[in-house]
């Protein structure tokens, strides 16, 4: 029999509906794939036994003819995501051993729809990062290495553990979030698709929030339909969120096989950035070419605010996060640490808790949305959201998805980049523009570097148009026809 | 606008952040990077725009006024560092 942890989540389920092989048995050989590769770091939490506890249910509900969407499928979550009696900390020391009592939506979903947890995945401590080095347990490592070198590199960030263990196949699948690029950076660094919906297509019930405004649940998994298939379950209304969106989810699985034909893809001229790799930009110029000989008509836009977009993420990330984590004080959950009085307490729990990357982000929040600079900070990086919003608005009236690079370059090394936050932070800058303007992005395998790491390319659609991102997703992995897989060291 | 070494203490109390002494000067550094690369929005005009508030137009929604959660003491009180006879246990605080 094929190696069960080398199919895509649409294969297993054919495989388990056509009962080819069980969920104990899948499961199994995930829950030993996990034990094998823990140098990677991917997992934080491993739930073996619940795993076969659900793949149980999940056999027996599928013998009997019946099973949701995603029955029997072993799948990672990642630890941002309340998972009742299964400790959740979004990686943060300040969470000590929290265990919630509750189930997010999102994960109750998949439960819902049949999956099997396999164990909570490494993050970037609340998700604040972009090469997973600030976790409060470790880096992850990705699973691909440069040819000929050893080297560590790191998976991206803050979803480097789901990216990881995808590409490493230890899960069929995971979730992830996105706030600057969470999903779409690990992904593009991993060799696997990750997609962003529109902001409020997923419930953030459960999930460890970061920046309320900017936070939205998806998907990481091995090919654009798997990741289809997966978001399809995430997506639901939820009354617990004010902010999920009552509207239908359509047949996105669909999609992916739809083609381009008569699309008409925006080739953004602002993205041509002096920090994007010659290969980057080729790459870029290739999936342009397949988009064409597709069946698309390419047109040239223009976001002229995409400079801005950064800058203002990081004073409308930070100051929301300043607010957010404003809860975790060792009063009623996490770990404690006492000082002479009160505010001290306060001060000494958040400074023994919180990691360096999460304290500078805090600090900068609360400067930005102290008295006396709210206006010249927040508002005004509120409004400039605005215009970023409105460059998109209009380059939408002339077409129907935007093609760009997911990011500037390929996977880096361990510390190469955390000397100097503002240089880390550009690693965000093509994936940001669709947080702030709430928009949904995939970002799909389309090639490999000079140095052997797989390279993305994104898809920015319209407002509740994942349709498109589907489709010329699709469309881009069809063309790539990208099969190369990290070579097994672990 | 740069922030001073004093700026840093003032941020780091606000925010509840115990910060040491020899910590500041690098922070101040820090922050200042950050912040002077943000200061680029001053370039956009922003005159007559108004905040973004969300993508989707949306109105807030409105339910009845009544109980839909609550009798899980147990539950609220689960993760504690401290408990008594159901109350969180917090530090002795006199001001």
């Amino acid at each position: 029999m094929t190696e069960l942890t080398k199919l895509t989540l649409a294969e297993a389920l054919d495989g388990l509906k056509a009962k080819t092989f069980s969920s104990r048995e899948i499961t199994q050989d995930f829950i030993q794939a996990i034990e094998g590769a823990r140098v990677l770091n991917a997992y934080v939490v491993e739930t073996p036994e619940k795993a076969l506890a659900m793949a149980d249910t999940a056999d027996a509900r599928i013998a009997k003819g019946e099973g949701g969407k995603l029955e029997g499928a072993p799948l990672g979550i990642k630890d941002l995501y309340c998972t009742k009696g299964v400790r959740t900390t979004a990686c943060s020391g300040i969470l000590g051993e929290f265990t919630p009592t509750y189930e997010s939506t999102v994960t109750q979903n998949l439960w819902d729809a049949g999956a099997v947890m396999l164990g909570k995945l490494n993050m970037d401590e609340f998700a604040m990062g972009s090469s997973n080095e600030t976790s409060h347990f470790g880096n992850v490592i990705n699973p691909w290495r440069r040819t000929g070198d050893n080297q560590g590199l790191t998976p991206g960030g803050s979803s480097g553990g789901s990216a990881s263990s995808v590409a490493a196949n230890l899960c069929l699948a995971a979730t992830a979030s996105d706030t600057g690029g969470s999903i779409r950076q690990p992904a593009a660094f991993t060799g696997t698709v990750g997609i962003k919906p529109t902001y409020g297509r997923a419930s953030r019930y459960g999930m460890v929030a970061f920046a309320s405004s900017l936070d939205q649940a998806g998907p990481i998994a091995k090919t654009v339909e798997d990741s289809a298939i997966l978001l399809d379950v995430m997506c639901s209304h939820d009354p617990k969120d004010s902010t999920s969106l009552n509207v239908d989810t359509p047949d996105w699985r669909g999609d992916v096989a739809k083609g381009v034909k008569g699309m008409r893809i925006g080739i953004p001229k602002e993205y041509r950035i002096d920090g994007l790799s010659d290969e980057m930009n080729a790459l870029w110029d290739q999936g342009i070419a397949w988009l064409k000989a597709a069946g698309a008509e390419i047109v040239e836009i223009s976001l002229p605010h995409t400079k801005y977009a950064l800058p203002a993420y990081y004073i409308v990330a930070p100051a929301e996060a300043s607010s957010n984590l404003a809860r975790y004080d060792g009063m009623r959950y996490g770990a404690r640490v006492s000082g002479d009085n009160l505010t001290e307490t306060y001060e000494a729990t958040r400074a023994s808790g919180f990691g360096r990357e999460v304290q500078r982000r805090l600090m900068i929040g609360t400067y930005v949305l102290s008295s006396g600079y709210y206006d010249a900070y927040y508002l005004r990086a509120q409004k400039v959201r605005t215009k970023i919003l409105n460059d998109f608005v209009e380059a939408f009236e002339g077409c129907d998805a935007i093609l760009t690079p997911t990011c500037p370059s390929p996977a880096f090394a361990f510390g190469e980049k955390s000397g100097d936050p503002v240089e880390m932070y550009l690693n965000d800058v093509f994936t940001v523009t669709a947080n702030l303007a709430g928009l949904p992005g995939i970002s799909v395998p389309a090639g490999l570097s000079s140095t052997g790491l797989p390279l993305g390319l994104q898809v920015i659609g319209k407002a509740l148009d994942e349709t498109a991102c589907f489709r010329v997703g699709g469309e881009l992995e069809r063309a790539a026809g990208f099969v190369a897989k990290p070579e097994k060291w672990w | 606008m740069s922030v001073s070494k004093d700026d840093v203490r003032k941020v780091a109390r606000l925010s509840r952040i115990a910060v040491p002494e020899e910590r500041l000067d690098e922070l101040a550094g820090e922050l200042n990077g950050i912040l002077g690369w943000i200061d680029q929005l001053n370039e956009v005009d922003v005159s007559g725009v108004e905040p973004m508030t969300s993508v989707v137009e949306t109105k807030l929604p409105m339910r009845e006024d009544v109980v839909t959660d609550g009798n899980i003491q147990d539950q609220v009180l689960a993760n504690a560092p401290r408990t008594e006879d159901g109350f969180f246990v917090v530090p002795k605080s006199v001001e």
